[in-house]
C-alpha cells in the first residue's frame, strides 16, 4: 500500500489538471440540476419523460467513442507491440462497456416511456446491443487467454475484426426492425436537432460536452492506476529474479 | 506469380490433409452433422405440423446451420493445438496458405453439412424453393462469409481456455450483419421474388465476405504466430 | 548457411523469469549445444531460434552468404524435431512426409520419400499410419520430415529422446552431415550428447 502511494506522489503530472477535474465537477452538476429544472414544456409532445435525453444521448456517444479509441490502440499495438497500447484498448474498452449499459439501459426506459416496450430491435437499440456483446466476447478472449502477449495480441486483432464489421451492422441493422425505426424523428434527426427548444438544445448540448469529459477524467484515471500498477509488476520482476 | 501459384499448392496441401484426416476420423462431420439433424428433428416434431411460412424456414435454416457451424468449425485449429502438430506446420508453411487451405476446409464442411440439411428442410418442413437461383447464390455468399470469419475466429479460440463456449461467443457479434443478410435473402428468395429483389441481400452478403475474408488474411499471420507456452 | 547468432536473448513468462541476457554465436560447422537441467527453458529457448516464440528481449539472427535473412526465409531454413512437436497421428508416414514437402513448395517423388525413411530406418513402414508407429519411430519419422527441405539450420531438442543405439547412430550421422554446410543447435541434459557441441550454452536452474 505503502509503495502505490508513493508511486502517486512520483507520478508527476502538471497539477493543472486539479482546476479541470474541479470545473468538470461544478459543470456536471450544473447540467443534472438544468436536466430537470428544466420546463418540461420545452421538452415537446412527450413531456417529462424525454429528459432522458440528456442523459441517454450523451451516454450513447460516449460508448461509441470508447469503442474508436479502443480500435485505434488496438491497431497501434498491432503496429508497434507497445504494452501500453493494449493497456489502454483495455482501458478504453471497460469504460465502454459501463457506458454501453447505461445507454442500453437509458434507451430501454426511454423506449418503455414513448412506445410501451422495453425492447424492440430498432436500428439504434441493435447497434447499441451489438455494442454490449461485442464487449462482452472481447473480455471473454482476454480472461481466456493466459500467455500476456498472446491476449494482447489476440483481442486487437478480434477488436480490428469487429471495428471492420460495424459499418455492415450500421447498414444492416435497419433490416433487423420489423416495424419502422421508432426513434422519435422529431426530436433526434438532422432537421429535428433544430427543433429542439434552445434552452433545451442547450441543456443537451452541456450534457454532451459534460459526459465526453467525464469520460476522458475516467480514462485517465485507468490509464494512470494501469500504468502504475504495470511499473510495480516489472520492478519486482527486477528485483525478484 | 510462381509464387501465387506455390502457395495455392500450399493452401490445397493443407485443405486436403485436413479432408483425409476428417475422411478417417470423422470428428467434425459428425458433430456438425449429429447436431444438425437432431435440430431439424426437433424443430420438425414441434413445428411441423403448423405449415411454417416461408419466412420462418428461411430463418431456421440459417438457425441451424449458424450452430452447427458452431459445433464443428473451430475443430480445424483446436486439433492442430491439441494434438501438437501446430508447432510443425507454423515452421512449414506460410501463415496465408494456412488460412486459405482452413478456411477451404471449412468452407467444404459447410457445403457437406448443407447437402444433409436441405433436403431434410424439404422433406420434414415441407420447404419449397421459389426462386433456386438466387437461393443458392445466397447460400453460397453466405457460406463464403460464415468459413471466412469462423476460420479466423477459431484460429483465435484453439490458443485459449474454454474453447466451444468462446468460440460461440466471438463469433456472434462478428456473424451478425451476416445472418440478417442471409436470411433476408433466403426469405426472398424462398418467396420466388426475382433477382433484382434479392441482389441488395446478395450485395451485402458479398461485400461482408470479400471485407472480412481481407481483413482475416492480414490479420491471421499475427493470430498464427501468436506464443503459445508448449506446456 | 554462415552463422547464427543470439544477441541478448531474455525470456519471461509473467513473473516467471527463464533466462535472460543469452548471448551466443555459431559458425557454419559447428554445433551448439544448450544445456541445462530440467525447466531451464532450453526448449524455451530452441523455440525462439526456430521463431515460434517471440523472445521478451534481444533477437536471433541467422546469416547466409553474409546477408541476414528475414524471419520468413529464417522460417523456411530451419527444421525443428522435438519431442513435443508432433507429426499426424491420422496420417501414414508416407502422407506426412508428402504434406510437409508439398506445404513447403517442394515435390517428392515416392522414390525419394522411401530414401529417406530408409535413411532413418524405417524403409518400408511408409504406409503404417503414424498412431500405430511405437515411440521410436515417430521420432525417426520426425527426423525424416525436418530433413527433407534440407535445412541450413537444424534445430534437435533432445535428439536422443525414445531412440534406441541404432537410432542414436543415425542421429549422429545426421548431425555430422549437417555440419558439413549448415548448422546444428542441440539442447540436451545428455552428457554424450554435450559432448558433440563446439559451442556450449549452459543455463542455470529456475531459482
Amino acid at each position: 500500500m505503502r509503495r502505490i502511494v508513493r508511486f502517486w506522489i512520483e507520478d508527476r503530472r502538471p497539477t493543472g489538471l486539479a482546476p479541470g477535474k474541479i470545473a468538470l465537477g461544478l459543470w456536471m452538476t450544473a447540467v443534472l440540476l438544468a436536466a430537470f429544472l428544466l420546463d418540461a414544456r420545452r421538452l415537446g409532445t412527450l413531456g417529462q419523460g424525454a429528459r432522458i435525453i440528456f442523459f441517454h444521448i450523451p451516454v450513447a456517444w460516449v460508448t461509441v467513442l470508447a469503442f474508436i479509441l479502443s480500435s485505434i490502440h488496438s491497431i497501434l499495438y498491432l503496429a508497434k507491440r507497445s504494452r501500453t497500447n493494449d493497456r489502454r484498448a483495455v482501458s478504453a474498452a471497460g469504460l465502454g462497456v459501463v457506458f454501453c449499459l447505461l445507454a442500453t439501459l437509458s434507451g430501454s426506459i426511454f423506449a418503455r416511456i414513448t412506445w410501451g416496450a422495453f425492447w424492440n430491435w430498432d436500428p439504434r437499440e441493435t447497434t447499441i446491443f451489438f455494442l454490449l456483446l461485442f464487449y462482452a466476447a472481447y473480455f471473454a478472449l482476454r480472461v481466456a487467454v493466459a500467455d500476456e502477449e498472446a491476449r494482447a495480441t489476440l483481442s486487437a486483432a478480434y477488436n480490428v475484426l469487429g471495428l471492420v464489421v460495424v459499418p455492415f451492422l450500421v447498414f444492416v441493422a435497419p433490416r433487423l426492425s420489423a416495424l419502422a425505426g421508432l426513434h422519435p424523428e422529431p426530436i433526434l434527426n438532422v432537421q429535428g436537432r433544430l427543433d429542439m427548444d434552445p434552452a433545451a438544445l442547450g441543456v443537451f448540448l452541456a450534457a454532451l460536452v459534460g459526459f465526453t469529459g467525464l469520460f476522458f477524467w475516467a480514462y485517465d484515471l485507468n490509464n494512470r492506476a494501469m500504468d502504475v500498477e504495470e511499473r510495480l509488476f516489472e520492478q519486482e520482476v527486477e528485483h525478484g529474479g | 506469380m510462381r509464387t501465387v501459384r506455390l502457395w495455392c499448392a500450399a493452401a490445397w496441401a493443407i485443405c486436403a490433409k485436413d479432408l483425409r484426416t476428417e475422411f478417417r476420423t470423422r470428428y467434425a462431420l459428425s458433430a456438425i452433422g449429429l447436431f444438425a439433424v437432431t435440430t431439424l428433428t426437433v424443430i420438425s416434431f414441434s413445428l411441423g405440423p403448423l405449415g411454417l411460412e416461408r419466412d420462418l424456414l428461411g430463418a431456421l435454416l440459417w438457425v441451424v446451420l449458424f450452430f452447427s457451424a458452431m459445433a464443428g468449425l473451430s475443430r480445424t485449429f483446436v486439433h492442430e493445438e491439441e494434438a501438437h502438430t501446430a508447432p510443425a506446420l507454423r515452421l512449414a508453411a506460410s501463415p496465408g496458405a494456412v488460412y486459405m487451405g482452413k478456411f477451404l476446409f471449412n468452407l467444404l464442411l459447410l457445403l457437406a453439412l448443407e447437402a444433409v440439411v436441405l433436403p431434410l428442410f424439404v422433406v420434414l418442413m415441407g420447404l419449397e424453393v421459389g426462386h433456386p437461383g438466387a437461393f443458392f447464390l445466397a447460400l453460397a455468399l453466405g457460406d463464403l462469409g460464415l468459413s471466412g470469419v469462423t476460420t479466423v475466429v477459431a484460429a483465435m479460440v484453439a490458443q485459449a481456455g474454454a474453447r466451444s463456449a468462446l468460440f460461440t461467443v466471438l463469433s456472434f457479434p462478428l456473424l451478425l450483419p451476416l445472418l440478417v443478410s442471409s436470411i433476408e435473402g433466403t426469405r426472398l428468395a424462398l418467396e420466388g421474388k426475382d433477382i433484382g429483389t434479392v441482389w441488395p441481400s446478395l450485395q451485402v452478403l458479398l461485400a461482408y465476405a470479400v471485407a472480412m475474408i481481407t481483413a482475416a488474411l492480414l490479420l491471421f499471420p499475427l493470430i498464427w504466430a501468436s506464443p503459445t507456452r508448449s506446456r | 548457411m554462415d552463422r547464427l547468432e543470439l544477441q541478448g536473448l531474455s525470456k519471461r513468462y509473467g513473473r516467471l523469469r527463464v533466462f535472460q541476457g543469452l548471448t551466443a554465436e555459431v559458425r557454419s560447422g559447428q554445433v551448439l549445444v544448450v544445456a541445462g537441467p530440467n525447466g531451464s527453458g532450453k526448449s524455451t529457448l530452441l523455440r525462439i531460434i526456430a521463431g515460434l516464440t517471440h523472445p521478451t528481449a534481444g533477437q536471433v539472427c541467422l546469416f547466409r552468404d553474409g546477408r541476414l535473412l528475414s524471419p520468413e526465409e529464417r522460417r523456411r531454413q530451419t527444421g525443428l524435431v522435438a519431442v513435443d512437436v508432433a507429426l499426424y497421428g491420422e496420417l501414414t508416414a508416407w502422407e506426412n512426409l508428402s504434406f510437409f514437402a508439398r506445404v513447403r513448395g517442394l515435390g517428392l517423388s515416392p522414390e525419394e520419400g522411401e530414401a529417406l525413411l530408409a535413411g532413418v530406418g524405417l524403409a518400408g513402414r511408409g504406409d503404417d499410419l503414424v498412431q500405430n508407429y511405437s515411440s521410436g519411430m515417430r521420432q525417426r519419422l520426425k527426423y525424416a520430415c525436418a530433413l527433407l527441405h534440407r535445412p541450413g539450420l537444424l534445430l534437435l531438442d533432445e535428439p536422443g529422446a525414445n531412440l534406441d543405439e541404432a537410432g542414436r547412430a543415425i542421429v549422429e550421422a545426421i548431425i555430422a552431415r549437417q555440419r558439413q554446410n549448415g548448422l546444428v543447435v542441440l539442447a540436451t541434459n545428455d552428457p554424450r550428447e554435450v559432448a558433440f557441441g563446439d559451442v556450449v550454452l549452459h543455463l542455470g536452474a529456475r531459482p
